[in-house]
């Protein structure tokens, strides 16, 4: 990359940016149904200004800005404004409710607060009292707000006008901030990340800004990031995904974050975006399977039978084709057809045509899920990061991609299992410290430097890469001593169009037992078919017949465990399907949509008691979170279902 | 109750009566609407609430009595005549072009601010394409204002019940009525639902600043929206007021109760 100077701050980088890419799209945004544009050179402009306006409203270096919604411009501004005073944003999870908010406010101790819209604003100025530093709320969406109290309250365009005029008026002020951007050292706090709370309380991962620069250039590198790619920029912002994937790397190598036009669009804005670069959980990609393969199930019979014999053939040679593997010229042929009548329009469909290099992480993908994907040509690929190392650990390399394995380290990282088989790391990005929280920092590193990870994961021998098992404090084990790795199971489940979470539990326990929340997409789609009626989640999940198609899977699963020798033991024994889909407002998920399983154990300790005193039917009551804060209370009666453990080679047991 | 300022008259609906043939829907009503309120008509199955609004709108003419709007009074008028003097309304079953997209049908409701006919706009060029793009901004701040921007190009009969009705306000907002009709904008609606619609109204009249009258039967509702609420009974007037008198007067409760008349 050329420079003058050394490029150790992200407002050095705009500005390296605005020279060098200055009539390239920078950013975009769907507002009022039009996409708008700004170049990396406007861009600039108008952090400068915004920087001085919030200067003038008393930002300084060393402060910290709260940053709270979804994926605006404006938003994203702010923190390089911030970063250009050399001051300190932290974003927030959006959806959070008050008292997480509150938290993190109060814990950040932020001088200002810089929110999308009413709803944010409103939720600050409910916990105002429990941060008593604020001086200043700025916003991006009037609506709803003009009858406020402004004395604390601004509009962003406001800030930014205010800026302008100013270096209008003084030219000297343009040269000061300048100097600011110079001074600014890549030991800098670049950014506080809260992380989502998979393990109790959230902790603020400090991060440097030299760090996140150097980590950002060396995975842009990787994958061959040039100002020609375009990212969507739709994941939260709060979350290292999102600052690592769409605006470092898009400020390292220069490429155009668009941001959707609210959080319901991301899938027409996909579409229309078109991106070269591509980023989504497990989850997403699954949940476009699962509607891809109900759209099917509506199709004309001809198609449907065209798309099931292209899928054939591409599960025989599409991995072979896009590694660049030989393949027959027949499964060339074949594939190329398939590739006309099938794929491509598959891809456009989800708006993936233009998709160079995809990725997921977050989660095990289950391996029919992946396959899939990368059979019909799209490079998908698998990393494995935390907060903590700025997101990449492991990522895989083109060409050597597994189902199973989350790749060799990402470059300049070295990894290492420790004893208790953990995997610990040091890289480029690795944190600096937890903010205010000497104690978890040290109880994070080891003392020789390196990351603990707390996964526990091991070396493939054949291809050298990573695998990852399960947090290695879940791993337990039955009674009898069987192996019990509850995500490895509950990610199999999951795997299951008609399952969208499971949560096992057997640790210390006779047998292994599972939670289920249906997929109300499928499964709803399902009942309509076959005139189910039904009127809500819990009526549906309470169905016999859905009893039974969930118990099909399960033992589906249970047979094909018996093909796996340490894990032939914990097959699912008992199983029920909960009344209310878990929910992150009522602390089941994380923010991230993670079960967290220790939660859900005590939540629901009837029902787990239930499983393992054989009784066939269990009550609930719980209490539960509406989205403004409400609580209500929901009960009902659960049925648990006995499962058949197979013991035999799987066709005998077709019957279950 | 909110109370913003309100005073001027807009609509004053005087002694009127209708009937068709011996049926009498409406006898000798008068009220009126104020400028920038929200005015809620309420009343029993069959009190005749929709006909009054159809009368204020032109759909049904009075056999007696007059309407004076903004000033101007009349014993009869057209519905189109009604649309182009700044009264949009909304139906109690949803009343959209099924095939179209939402988007569409919005559009359609700025027909009445074109100015090019029909041929300029099947060719879409010169002034009437500069025109189009106009109607097509402030169409979409309606889709930004009702929060429907996922649905923009889906066919309206795929939608939920509740979108349509959102569209089906869209719409009406698109005219930039001075008068906005809603007949029971929250029948069949789901508790969410009905929260989200009171608050465009609440939003509608707050920052367009456009007068509401409009029929419900959700009594929380009509408490919470409206400024004032007149009653109706078997095509009678049987109360006038602000929302807690209304509620005090027996002559309502009774009328809800069904006592012999």
């Amino acid at each position: 990359m050329s420079a003058g100077g050394s490029l150790d701050t992200f407002p050095k980088l705009l500005r390296r940016n605005a020279l060098q890419f200055a009539d390239h799209a920078a950013i975009r945004h769907k507002d009022l149904g039009i996409w708008q544009t700004w170049t990396w050179a406007q861009v600039l402009d108008i952090v400068r200004a915004y920087a001085i306006g919030l200067q003038r409203l008393g930002l300084k270096q060393g402060d910290t800005i709260a940053i709270v919604g979804a994926n605006r411009p404006k938003l994203y501004w702010t923190v390089m404004a911030a970063q250009t005073l050399r001051a300190i944003p932290v974003p927030v999870y959006s959806d959070a409710v008050a008292d997480e908010l509150s938290y993190v406010l109060g814990h950040a101790d932020v001088a200002f607060v810089a929110a999308q819209d009413q709803e944010q604003v409103d939720k600050v100025l409910s916990v105002l009292d429990r941060v008593p530093h604020l001086q200043k709320i700025v916003y991006d969406e009037t609506r709803g707000l003009r009858d406020y109290d402004h004395g604390l309250l601004m509009k962003i365009d406001d800030v930014i006008a205010d800026g302008r005029a100013a270096i209008a008026a003084s030219s000297a002020l343009a040269a000061e901030l300048d100097a600011l951007i110079d001074s600014g050292e890549g030991s800098d706090t670049s950014i506080i990340l809260y992380t989502s709370g998979t393990t109790g309380t959230s902790k603020g991962v400090m991060l440097s800004a030299k760090g996140c620069i150097d980590a950002a250039t060396d995975t842009a590198t990787f994958d061959k990031l040039t100002e020609k790619d375009v990212a969507l920029a739709y994941l939260p912002l709060a979350w290292v995904g999102d600052h690592y994937l769409n605006y470092a790397q898009g400020l390292a190598a220069g490429f155009c974050m668009a941001c959707p036009e609210g959080p319901e669009t991301v899938e027409q804005d996909l579409r229309e975006i078109g991106p070269t670069f591509y980023f989504a959980p497990p989850r997403v990609f699954e949940t476009m399977l699962t509607r891809l393969m109900i759209r099917m199930e509506d199709a004309a019979a001809f198609k449907r039978r065209m798309f099931h014999y292209f899928l054939k053939v591409a599960r025989k040679h599409g991995e072979a084709i896009l590694t660049g593997k030989p393949v027959p010229l027949s499964g060339r042929l074949l594939y190329a057809i398939g590739r006309v009548l099938v794929y491509e329009p598959l891809k456009n469909v989800l708006g993936l045509s233009r998709v160079r290099v995809a990725y997921t992480a977050g989660e095990a993908i289950g391996p029919d899920l992946f396959v899939f994907y990368r059979s019909i040509g799209l490079n998908l690929k698998q990393l494995y990061g935390q907060t903590e190392a700025f997101l990449y650990v492991t990522c895989q390399p083109d060409g050597e991609i597994f189902a199973d394995t989350v790749g060799p380290p990402a470059p300049n990282v070295q990894i290492r299992i420790a004893e208790s088989g953990e995997v610990q790391f040091k890289s480029p990005g690795m944190f600096v410290q937890y903010f205010k929280d000497h104690a978890k920092t040290v109880e994070a590193m080891t003392s020789d430097g390196y990351v603990k990870t707390g996964d526990a994961g091991f070396f493939d021998e054949k291809t050298g890469h990573l695998k990852i098992i399960d947090r290695a404090k879940d791993v337990g084990r039955l009674k009898d001593g069987t192996m019990f790795a509850p995500k490895y199971l509950e990610n199999r489940l999951k795997f299951f169009p008609n399952i969208k979470e499971a949560v096992t539990f057997g640790d210390q326990r006779d047998f292994a037992c599972a939670m289920i929340n249906i997929d109300l997409t499928a499964v709803g789609n399902w009942a309509e078919r076959n005139n189910i009626a039904y009127g809500s989640y819990q009526d549906l999940a309470a169905h016999p017949l859905v009893y039974d198609m969930v118990a099909r899977d399960i033992s589906e699963m249970n047979r094909s465990l018996v093909q796996e020798k340490v894990m032939a033991g914990a097959q699912v024994r008992r199983f029920l399907i909960l009344h209310k889909e878990l929910d992150a407002d009522d602390g089941e998920l994380t923010r991230t949509q993670k079960v967290r399983r220790g939660f859900v154990a005590e939540r629901y300790a009837a029902l787990l008691a239930a499983f393992y005193s054989g009784a066939s039917e269990a009550d609930i009551s719980t209490e539960v979170t509406f989205e403004d804060g409400r609580k209500g209370r929901m009960s009902a009666r659960l049925k648990i279902a006995d499962l058949p453990t197979t013991h035999v080679p799987a066709d005998l047991e077709k019957a279950a | 109750m909110r109370s913003p300022e309100v005073n001027d008259v807009m609509l004053r609906v005087e002694r009127v009566s209708l009937a068709f043939g011996g049926v009498k829907a409406l006898t000798d009503v008068s009220f009126d609407i104020r400028k920038g309120e929200i005015r809620a008509i309420i009343g029993p199955n069959g009190a005749g609430k929709t006909s009054m609004l159809n009368v204020i709108n032109g759909f049904y003419h009075p056999n007696r009595g007059s309407i004076t709007f903004k000033g101007k009074s009349r014993p009869r008028m057209r519905p189109y005549e009604a649309a182009r003097g700044g009264i949009a309304r909304t139906f109690q079953n949803v009343a959209l072009f099924k095939g179209m997209s939402a988007l569409d049908n919005i559009m359609a409701g700025r027909t009445l601010k074109m100015r090019y006919g029909l041929l300029w706009q099947a060719l879409r060029v010169g002034p009437a394409r500069t025109e189009e793009i106009e109607h097509r901004q402030r169409v979409e701040e309606i889709i930004d204002f009702l929060e429907i921007e996922a649905i923009r190009k889906v066919p309206v009969a795929r939608l939920p019940y509740g979108l349509q009705k959102r569209v089906e306000l869209g719409r009406a907002l698109a005219m930039e009525p001075d008068l906005l009709l809603l007949d029971e904008p929250m029948a069949g609606m789901n508790l969410e639902e009905k929260e989200d619609m009171s608050r465009f109204i609440v939003e509608v009249n707050d920052y367009y600043g456009t007068t509401i009258a409009l029929i419900e039967h959700d009594m929380a509702v009509v408490m919470d929206l409206s400024n004032r609420v007149v009653v109706l009974d078997h095509g009678v007037k049987i109360a006038d007021g602000t929302p807690d008198e209304v509620k005090t007067n027996q002559a309502v409760i009774d009328a809800y109760l069904g006592v012999a008349h």
